[in-house]
């Protein structure tokens, strides 16, 4: 299958995304020029981390007047799948691609630590490898990672099956201690109604060799591909 | 013409930053001050517009660009 | 002609003054004499220490470029080539401390890409005054703020470095960054303005009246005057910068250019002087062209801004098209604002009148060069009279103040701000011995350390810029990697005193030995004079920057104890010494005696041994004793070990029990090994004749140390960890 990563003039995951797709995943990958029109034929796009337009506004805000946006929003529109990894994440929150919005993390530090997030979804594209309950040791580095949603769209987020990621104890139990950004029910990542764009804040491509300390981010990248091997890509009769 | 965008987060979305000054406040002896909310203010200049125009069009920049209404509100003043 | 209170407010002395009207064979004007007075300052010429820093050993047959560029630039093998410098950034950060530590990061991340190489790690060595005074912890939080805001957005690790608390640094903090990357060996830019006629192009931000007189601030002593020096602080803007490297990485990629100058300290000045003067070249430039944020700036305003995230480029007039599509790319112009000429001279015009004429040499080369007296200062060293401490009386609350101390605690509360893990190269994180970083698809790898312990230096200046050296080098050993090229910051007081010149020239004599005895050279680094407040002067402080290679990443060795049941092996000898120990400082509240002694031949020998061992794959952890001694290295190698394994530690050399727990002696690391590899690693340390003793093995969940069999101390790790990890953020979060 094929990747597009999304390049902003701030972004500064864009390469390491591309390598783990492209080095460590054996699949086809290439940037996306945020003021292209061209989605190159990918089969999934990623957001990437960084500081897309610097973020001195609101991380996020002004990416998604980019000229590429256009052609992401449709390939959403249609089914597409779209996953935005920290910045992307807030990225896809100011378009609206994903409810709700991100705030300073709860000790107004910038925080870059593996953490634990517990899979609560597993019947997502991104996460169909993965357990229920299963614990994944990843990094955040994010100032603005602390998630917030209002009362009602929360009831939502939880009966439509839509949090996808939960910051918690090695064990999975939820704390206020492992919740380290202050994120409203522990949400580290989530995905729409539809199922096929995904928002996290911890950073899998950083976790995907062993020699980087953890390779416990490689089920993500590995559902997509099993995703699209046997869903996406016509069966032969 | 200038005008002045002034915006901060709905009451009802904690300011840590707030918090965290009106505590210096405290500590520092200023018991009197009740609470701190921290926003941003944006200065504008603008050219070749009416007075009427840019009222219509400054909560649409605003409410587009400079804030994010699921967590900020703003206000506006033009001060020629 | 100008009156004499402006030439003495430019820092320029009477005799300076005599010998650039000789130079120029005129009397200079405003902004000409603005122009010497940034050039001719400490920070830009060496001046004072130029004639000291030639002893430093700068050659080597990995050496590509040696001190005087950008960045020094050696040769790591496969085609690649490592460049890398440190530099400090002490003023600005005490009038400012987030945008003084931002732009420090800003301007050395310029010093690198400069030359062609994509940054890929940034460290830094930091120094304050103790955190129980709220000033020192407001500018350790903007200064740890403003490194993080910068390097994080940018997209560069903060890998690592180094935090030091003494009293001295209270008015006076230090901030020293280093930067390091990468180049292909054959794609290497310099800072030369070559081939008359061709173009001078402006590119970056526009240019303010910020930072006007930067270098002249940094060549000066702190008192209340300079504290209205504030409006002058540069801001940085790292996406600007982000968007600047992308640039000018592409346009050297595509090989359009052919010279490049970043605008740091002395900006526009010193970029036009220095490559024109490297090229024996002259250069013209036009001011009206260049692009100004400001109404209204004279020329002199617009030659001596320091405004950031600016460069110079010089590049044939038929590629210019091309330099600025790329630069539109990354929404940012490229303006031409002169050309290359002929005669050497530098010629600045504005609204068409010629507001500068005079000679680039002049203003790079010939600056007056002083060899300043020098004299030990009368108190130094005051001798350390063992007897006269007191044995404590419960070693274990000694251990448990000990790893409070803010010197030894754990940084954590740091490094957990700094994106240490963005790129993913980095594969020890902070904490480590050394930042080990992977090159991908490459079984090298590089490792940095930073090192430079001020109560050494000041105690015995010489033998404490041996041991930075060698404990530099000794964390590379720990990971694995041998040394191969070494930067350096020197942060001294004024050197217009005796005492401090005296001190500077001992640091230098000290550093130069032990690079000549590990063979490694000095290929640049920075001198940081006048960290002075109110008349006192900081501690000595050369932090030395160490590169090394390591040849294959999968043998690296962590600190951390990784099993039970491991004997842990001290490699190297236990001395009685506890002068310029952090025991001694904070728990006696001492300054006082000699730095350990250094064997530079026992040194190698032991870091010799520990690489051969890491090659050979016998070692499970090495750790490096250094502030607080036996005792705190083995605390840390429980703490590093994600199952805080504890140990049990029997010690049986005759004496004082304090001095074998937390003395500071040099050339020790500890190891630990799987039982099937002692008897090699104790033949293989004979082989190097180095001592090797089992001090006991991992295991259990508390620390234990044993003197000649009475227990000492036993405490439970998790409590001791506790302690090491929230000193210092305690001090930031109070319950």
């Amino acid at each position: 299958m094929k990747f597009g990563v999304v390049v902003f003039p701030g972004s500064n995951c864009d390469s390491d995304t591309l390598y783990v797709v492209k080095e460590v995943f054996n699949q086809e990958a290439e940037f996306l020029w945020h003021k292209d029109h061209d989605l190159k034929n990918s089969d999934c796009i990623i957001f990437p981390g960084g500081f897309s337009y610097g973020d001195y506004l609101r991380s996020g805000a002004i990416a998604r007047f980019s000229p590429l946006i256009k052609e992401v929003r449709e390939f959403a529109l249609n089914g597409g799948l779209v996953l935005g990894i920290c910045n992307g994440f807030q990225i896809l929150l100011e378009l609206g691609l994903l409810p709700g919005a991100m705030l300073r993390n709860k000790n107004l530090k910038f925080l870059c630590q593996h953490v634990n997030i517990r899979i609560d979804n597993t019947d997502t594209p991104f996460t169909l490898a993965g357990n229920i309950g299963q614990v994944l040791s990843i990094p955040i580095a994010h100032f603005d990672g602390n998630y917030y949603i209002d009362n009602n769209s929360l009831k939502d987020l939880h009966k439509q099956n839509q949090i996808v990621f939960r910051y918690s104890e090695q064990n999975g139990n939820l704390s206020k201690k492992s919740n380290v950004n202050g994120s409203i029910n522990s949400i580290a990542g989530l995905i729409n109604k539809n199922g096929n764009v995904l928002g996290m804040m911890p950073h899998p491509e950083r976790a995907s060799e062993a020699i980087l300390g953890s390779d416990d981010g490689r089920v993500i990248f590995e559902s997509i591909i099993q995703y699209f091997d046997k869903v996406k890509k016509p069966q032969p009769c | 013409m200038k005008v002045r965008v002034l915006v901060s987060f709905k009451d009802s979305i904690l300011d840590p930053q707030g918090k965290t000054v009106e505590h210096s406040l405290h500590t520092l002896g200023y018991d009197f001050v009740d609470e701190v909310r921290q926003g941003k203010v944006f200065e504008l200049e603008l050219k070749g517009i009416s007075r009427e125009k840019a009222e219509k069009i400054i909560p649409e920049i605003a409410d587009k660009v400079l804030a994010n209404p699921i967590i900020e509100k703003f206000s506006f003043e033009i001060m020629d | 002609m100008l009156d004499e209170k402006t030439i003495t407010d430019h820092g320029l002395t009477s005799e300076e003054y005599d010998q650039i009207v000789r130079l120029i064979g005129k009397h200079p004007n405003l902004t000409e004499l603005g122009i010497f007075s940034l050039m001719w300052s400490e920070h830009c010429s060496y001046k004072s220490s130029k004639h000291h820093l030639k002893k430093l050993p700068v050659t080597g047959k990995n050496v590509i470029q040696g001190p005087g560029e950008n960045a020094g630039i050696i040769d790591i093998g496969g085609g690649l080539a490592a460049v890398f410098k440190i530099e400090s950034h002490n003023h600005p950060s005490f009038i400012e401390p987030y945008q003084g530590a931002a732009t420090g990061v800003g301007g050395i991340l310029r010093d690198i890409f400069t030359m062609g190489a994509r940054p890929i790690v940034s460290l830094n060595s930091l120094r304050f005054g103790p955190l129980s005074l709220p000033k020192n912890r407001a500018i350790m939080d903007g200064v740890v703020g403003g490194i993080a805001g910068y390097g994080n957005s940018i997209g560069v690790p903060t890998a690592g470095g180094e935090i030091y608390f003494n009293e001295c640094y209270s008015l006076n903090p230090l901030v020293n960054a280093f930067c390091l990357g990468l180049a292909k060996k054959d794609k290497i830019f310099y800072a030369r303005a070559e081939g008359e006629g061709n173009a001078v192009l402006y590119v970056g931000s526009k240019t303010g009246r910020d930072g006007i007189h930067g270098a002249t601030m940094a060549s000066a002593e702190f008192n209340d005057d300079l504290e209205e020096k504030r409006p002058n602080v540069q801001v940085g803007d790292p996406f600007r910068e982000k968007l600047l490297m992308e640039a000018c990485l592409e346009i050297m990629e595509k090989s359009l250019i052919i010279g490049i100058q970043d605008m740091g300290a002395a900006g526009l000045t010193c970029s036009t002087s220095e490559m024109a003067a490297n090229a024996g070249s002259g250069i013209e430039i036009d001011l009206d062209l260049v692009p100004q944020r400001e109404k209204g700036m004279t020329p002199y305003e617009i030659m001596l801004s320091e405004s950031q995230e600016r460069m110079l480029i010089v590049a044939k007039n038929e590629k210019i098209k091309e330099v600025q599509q790329v630069f539109s790319k990354w929404d940012l112009e490229a303006v031409v604002i002169g050309s290359v000429i002929k005669g050497g001279n530098l010629i600045v015009k504005s609204s068409g009148k010629r507001v500068v004429d005079i000679p680039v040499n002049a203003i790079v080369n010939l600056c007056p060069v002083y060899e300043r007296e020098m004299r030990p200062p009368e108190s130094y060293a005051p001798p350390l009279i063992i007897k006269e401490i007191p044995l404590p009386q419960d070693y274990n609350s000694s251990l448990l103040k000990l790893l409070s101390s803010p010197t030894i605690a754990d940084k954590k509360w740091v490094f957990r701000q700094y994106d240490h893990m963005v790129q993913t190269n980095t594969v020890f994180f902070p904490g480590a011995d050394a930042a080990l970083l992977r090159i991908k698809n490459q079984k090298r790898a590089l490792a940095i350390s930073l090192d430079g312990n001020s109560l050494y230096t000041s105690l015995g200046p010489k033998t404490g810029g041996a041991i930075a050296i060698a404990e530099a080098c000794r964390n590379l050993a720990c990971v694995g990697a041998y040394p191969a090229g070494v930067t350096n910051c020197l942060n001294f007081g004024n050197p217009e005193k005796p005492e401090i010149m005296w001190q500077f020239q001992q640091v230098i004599e000290g550093i130069a030995e032990a690079c000549k005895a590990f063979e490694i050279p000095v290929t640049g680094g920075n001198v940081s004079f006048y960290n002075d407040t109110d008349g006192i002067s900081i501690l000595p402080t050369p932090v030395i920057g160490v590169v090394g290679i390591m040849d294959d990443i999968n043998t690296a060795v962590s600190p951390g104890f990784k099993a039970k049941e491991t004997p842990i092996v001290l490699l190297g000898e236990n001395q009685e010494e506890l002068g310029a120990s952090e025991y001694l400082k904070h728990l006696h509240k001492k300054e006082k005696g000699c730095p350990p002694e250094l064997d530079l031949i026992k040194e190698k020998a032991v870091q010799k041994l520990c690489l051969e061992a890491i090659s050979q794959r016998l070692l499970l952890s090495a750790h490096d004793l250094s502030e607080g001694g036996l005792a705190i290295c083995t605390a840390e190698c429980a703490f590093l070990s994600p199952a805080k394994i504890g140990c049990s530690l029997s010690l049986s050399e005759s004496m004082r029990t304090d001095a074998l727990l937390f003395g500071e002696s040099q050339s020790r690391i500890l190891v630990t090994v799987d039982k099937t590899n002692l008897e090699r690693l104790l033949t293989l340390s004979q082989e190097f004749g180095v001592p090797a003793n089992i001090l006991g093995k991992t295991g259990g969940d508390r620390l234990i140390f044993f003197h000649n069999n009475k227990k000492v101390i036993d405490t439970a790790v998790k409590d001791a960890f506790n302690i090491w990890e929230q000193s210092i953020p305690d001090f930031f979060e109070p319950k």
